[in-house]
């Protein structure tokens, strides 16, 4: 690595090693301390991870770097010289690129286009030089991208290349990694990784940001470690234990196997037969798709975000048109049921978007708590609102799933932190004993703490015998919860395997429409 | 509760909504004064004579009374289909349909019906008209998802030609061919108790009476009810709503129709009540200024009562600023500041929000000083909190004299 730092900086000392130096970072927001005296140290041509959990602070500490915060204290160092990186142009001057975990390109434009897009030069831009050059990059990066594809026809992890090469187009040698895998599948991920590789080879830096350990585990040099804007230290990858880099991320052991006691079925609860259902689009999003989930039993839906999930989930809720196929909860047909008529039969539903569908924001939790019973003689006698009833039933709500907010019952939903807001849906859907609980993404953007809580949550209302759905894009959750695993891709049923019979591989290949025994 | 350390990050306070309007109102007069001063009479004179105008003597309040009327009711229908998440912007087509509605049962219904009777029929009636508009806007968002902004401003006009041709068709006064016959006194909702309190003329009628009660009930359907909960919910957030199995389409829908029955009243109130005639190609412009009312007012039953009466007198008093020599016209332009500084109340908000940051920010430097950053505002109680800014600020105060 000596060499590659010598080139870059020939006047400076051994001091002067590291490409990118943020030293005593410090960011406040109105109530919050989102970076305190944090110290990142990247040195050339490595592949530099930060771990922390949701809200640690990774993404304010990327966004000083990269211009779009400044920072109330500290130096930011760029190959040893000081600089003020007052907005992203800044930082793309200094060879800085970020890779955004939503990827900001325009889908009917092609590749090349794309990619030139802010940098066309003149009036009339030079499409084929450019072409050129993007051919050039890809091919010695091997990001097997062609610059006249168009956006909309080729896969997120395609979409993610062009990103990269975007960052390479504008000669970024250090790039920013913002939580790159979540969209992708365990194969595509593998590619990423190679791809990385490939950037380090060629003498670019990397840094990761990410709360994935075993991503780090596979291609980081050494990894930064940030807790609740705290910087707790920098550890070399190779020599450091996963568990020990999760201690370090969360303050404390963490355990990630989720205690299950071993399968007890009952009756089925859920019945889905033959399945259609057509999507935003107007194309069929589910096709065929039938699925059988019994009481005591965990049945994860597998696949890569986009492939009918939502479709499917949107159907057996009420929340989506059934084009043709069945749905049968506890036996009785609900195909055509109204949404308040299957929550009465016994659904429970944690939404994929816990702030659209989920809460009303602008609303306190006791009117959250109660929003799917509110019309019951319970909570509204003749019509007024039993008030007194729903706060207590709010409190009790609150305490037994330690929902945490500022002022209580009379919080508003919105004030609360993610967390605590997926806590008091969880609450609200368990306390109203569903005999079916569909969970989507329930742990989307928590902190492992939270995780662990309602990892528990869904178990026990296994345990207790009733039927749960699991849809999430993360495969350690799918295996950890489910007795069962349904993989989708492109709305189709691959297959249905028991989790203890499988592996990750397989069920990769599947969430990419490779069946096994075509495998 | 308050004496308790609380153990969780503090917060600069925020601007109550009481605050922001007034603080409108107070910019929109000073902006007001300005004007007068800039055509070179005094303001202070001005505005006693625009309230001495409108509050002065029983006469004036009672005619300040009656013009508020309709803006209560109108600020009121805005308001209901805002804290359910619809723009009720139709209510000048909901006044007119339910004016005419009403003028043709004043003119045509029977004179042997009894007054109470009579009074009963002509209210439903004023409802049910205002409220079949409304219906008619709520139900072509539900169904077609046409957005109420622009079947309301629609059904606005078509409610403006159906009294252009009913009018001459049937109530045409004869000598004045633009306008409907009066209705006779005893046919309004002028009554013998408004005229004993504020002189026999006045325009003061029961609809003021109706107009409290419906205050309270919007206020109690709103807060106290399931339908006020399932109609603010889907206002809210629709999806969360549709979700919890809430019928979003049919709460748009009883919305929209509660919202234009109340308007319907205000077109009762105005036309049949204030006024006794119907003008041919006149669209009331009480409908738009109910939004004003309605925003000013922070979109509250009650808030939408104090704001009507507020532009209710604005309105009366307007009148008794031509006696200074300040033409109407700039009276109607200082109403219409009002207006806007009420419409663009989120300016007031954060303006009051970024000073009362600003204070908290300089509080909560001081209490680092005096602690030396070793503990935070919420681990102590409220007294000691006082004290250790009260210490830090002579810290600083010392410190800076030692400079």
């Amino acid at each position: 690595m000596n060499h590659v730092r010598a080139k870059s900086t020939p006047h400076f000392g051994e001091e002067m090693s590291h490409v990118i130096e943020m030293i005593g970072i410090r960011k406040e927001f109105p109530g919050i301390v989102a970076n305190d005296n944090i110290t990142l140290q990247v040195e050339e041509g490595e592949i530099h991870a930060i771990l922390g959990e949701n809200g640690a602070g990774k993404s304010t500490l990327m966004s000083i770097l990269f211009g779009l915060y400044h920072a109330d204290k500290g130096v930011i160092k760029v190959r040893g010289k000081e600089v003020n990186i007052k907005s992203p142009n800044d930082a793309f001057d200094l060879g800085i690129g970020m890779v955004h975990q939503h990827f900001q390109l325009v889908h009917n434009f092609t590749v090349a286009e794309n990619i030139i897009l802010g940098k066309e030069g003149g009036f009339v831009y030079d499409i084929k030089t450019a072409s050129k050059k993007i051919k050039e990059i890809s091919e010695r990066y091997g990001l097997a991208i062609e610059p006249d594809m168009v956006i909309e026809d080729i896969t997120v992890g395609m979409q993610q290349r062009v990103e990269i090469l975007k960052m390479l187009y504008r000669d970024a040698d250090i790039l920013i990694f913002d939580e790159p895998t979540g969209v992708l599948t365990p194969q595509e991920i593998k590619e990423l990784m190679q791809i990385m590789k490939n950037l380090i080879k060629e003498g670019k830096s990397i840094i990761l940001i990410t709360h994935k350990l075993d991503e780090i585990k596979e291609v980081a040099d050494r990894c930064t470690v940030i807790r609740r804007g705290k910087y707790i230290g920098v550890v070399d990858v190779k020599s450091t234990s996963v568990d020990e880099m999760a201690a370090m991320m969360v303050g404390r052991p963490v355990s990630f196997k989720v205690e299950k006691k071993p399968v007890e079925l009952k009756d089925t609860v859920l019945e889905v037969k033959n399945l259609n259902v057509k999507n935003a689009k107007g194309v069929l999003g589910v096709k065929d798709f039938s699925l059988s989930v019994k009481g005591g039993e965990i049945v994860g839906i597998a696949g890569v975000d986009g492939n009918g999930q939502s479709e499917l989930i949107e159907a057996i809720t009420g929340l989506r048109k059934i084009e043709s196929g069945s749905v049968t909860l506890c036996g009785k047909d609900i195909t055509h049921m109204s949404i308040l008529e299957r929550n009465e039969l016994g659904l429970g539903h944690i939404p994929e978007d816990r702030q659209k569908r989920g809460l009303v924001l602008s609303a306190p939790l006791t009117t959250n708590m109660v929003i799917k019973e509110f019309y019951k003689p319970r909570f509204g006698k003749n019509g007024i609102l039993q008030k007194k009833e729903i706060d207590e039933y709010t409190q009790n709500i609150i305490e037994k799933f330690d929902v945490r907010s500022g002022e209580g019952k009379d919080s508003l939903a919105g004030k609360l932190s993610g967390g605590n807001q997926q806590k008091a849906i969880i609450g609200r859907e368990v306390t109203s004993n569903p005999e079916l609980l569909i969970a989507v993404q329930p742990t989307r953007g928590l902190d492992v703490g939270a995780i662990e809580f309602i990892h528990k949550q869904l178990v026990q209302q296994r345990d207790k015998g009733k039927a749960v759905l699991l849809v999430s894009f993360e495969l350690d959750e799918i295996f950890n919860l489910s007795d069962r695993i349904a993989v989708i891709n492109a709305g189709r049923l691959i297959d249905i395997v028991n989790t203890k019979d499988t592996d990750v591989n397989s069920v990769g290949l599947m969430m990419a429409g490779i069946k096994k025994e075509e495998a | 509760m308050k004496d308790k350390v609380l153990n969780k990050p503090l917060e600069a306070k925020k601007a109550s909504p009481l605050l922001v309007s007034i603080s409108a109102v107070i910019i929109g007069m000073l902006a007001g004064c300005l004007l007068i001063l800039l055509i070179g009479k005094d303001p202070i004179n001005g505005y006693k004579n625009l309230f001495m105008g409108a509050l002065s003597n029983k006469r004036k309040i009672g005619a300040t009374i009656g013009l508020s009327t309709q803006l209560i009711f109108a600020g009121l229908s805005f308001s209901f289909a805002y804290k359910t998440g619809l723009f009720n912007i139709g209510g000048s087509g909901q006044m007119l349909i339910g004016g005419i509605v009403c003028s043709l049962l004043a003119h045509k219904l029977p004179l042997g019906i009894p007054r109470p009777i009579y009074l009963i029929i002509i209210i439903l009636a004023a409802i049910c008209a205002g409220g079949l508009w409304g219906f008619i806007s709520g139900f072509l968002k539900a169904k077609f998802n046409v957005h109420e902004v622009v079947s309301c401003i629609m059904l606005n006009w078509i409610a403006y030609w159906v009294c252009y041709d009913f009018i001459p068709r049937f109530i045409i006064d004869p000598t004045i061919a633009v306008k409907s016959a009066p209705i006779a006194t005893e046919r309004t909702l002028r009554s013998g108790i408004f005229g004993a309190i504020f002189g026999k003329s006045t325009t003061a009628n029961l609809g003021f009476l109706l107009a409290i009660i419906a205050v309270v009930l919007i206020w109690f359907i709103l807060n106290k009810t399931t339908l006020g909960f399932n109609l603010k919910a889907v206002g809210a957030n629709k999806y969360c709503a549709e979700y919890a199995g809430i019928k979003v389409n049919k709460s748009i829908i009883i919305s929209m129709a509660i919202s234009g029955a109340l308007c319907g009243l205000a077109g009762l109130s105005y036309y049949c009540g204030y006024s006794n005639i119907m003008e041919m190609g006149k669209m009331p412009s009480e409908g738009f200024d109910g939004i004003a009312v309605s925003l000013l007012g922070n979109s509250t039953p009650i808030g939408s009562l104090v704001a009507g009466l507020f532009f209710g007198i604005l309105k009366n008093g307007k009148l008794s600023l031509v006696t200074l020599g300040i033409p109407t016209e700039l009276a109607d332009t200082i109403i219409a500041i009002i207006i806007y500084f009420a419409a663009t109340n989120i300016l007031f908000r954060n303006f009051w929000d970024g000073l009362f940051k600003k204070s908290f920010e300089k509080k909560e430097a001081y209490f680092a000083l005096a602690v030396n950053g070793e503990k935070t505002m919420d681990q102590v109680t409220p007294e000691e909190r006082k004290e250790l800014i009260k210490k830090g600020k002579e810290l600083s105060k010392t410190s800076k004299e030692v400079k």
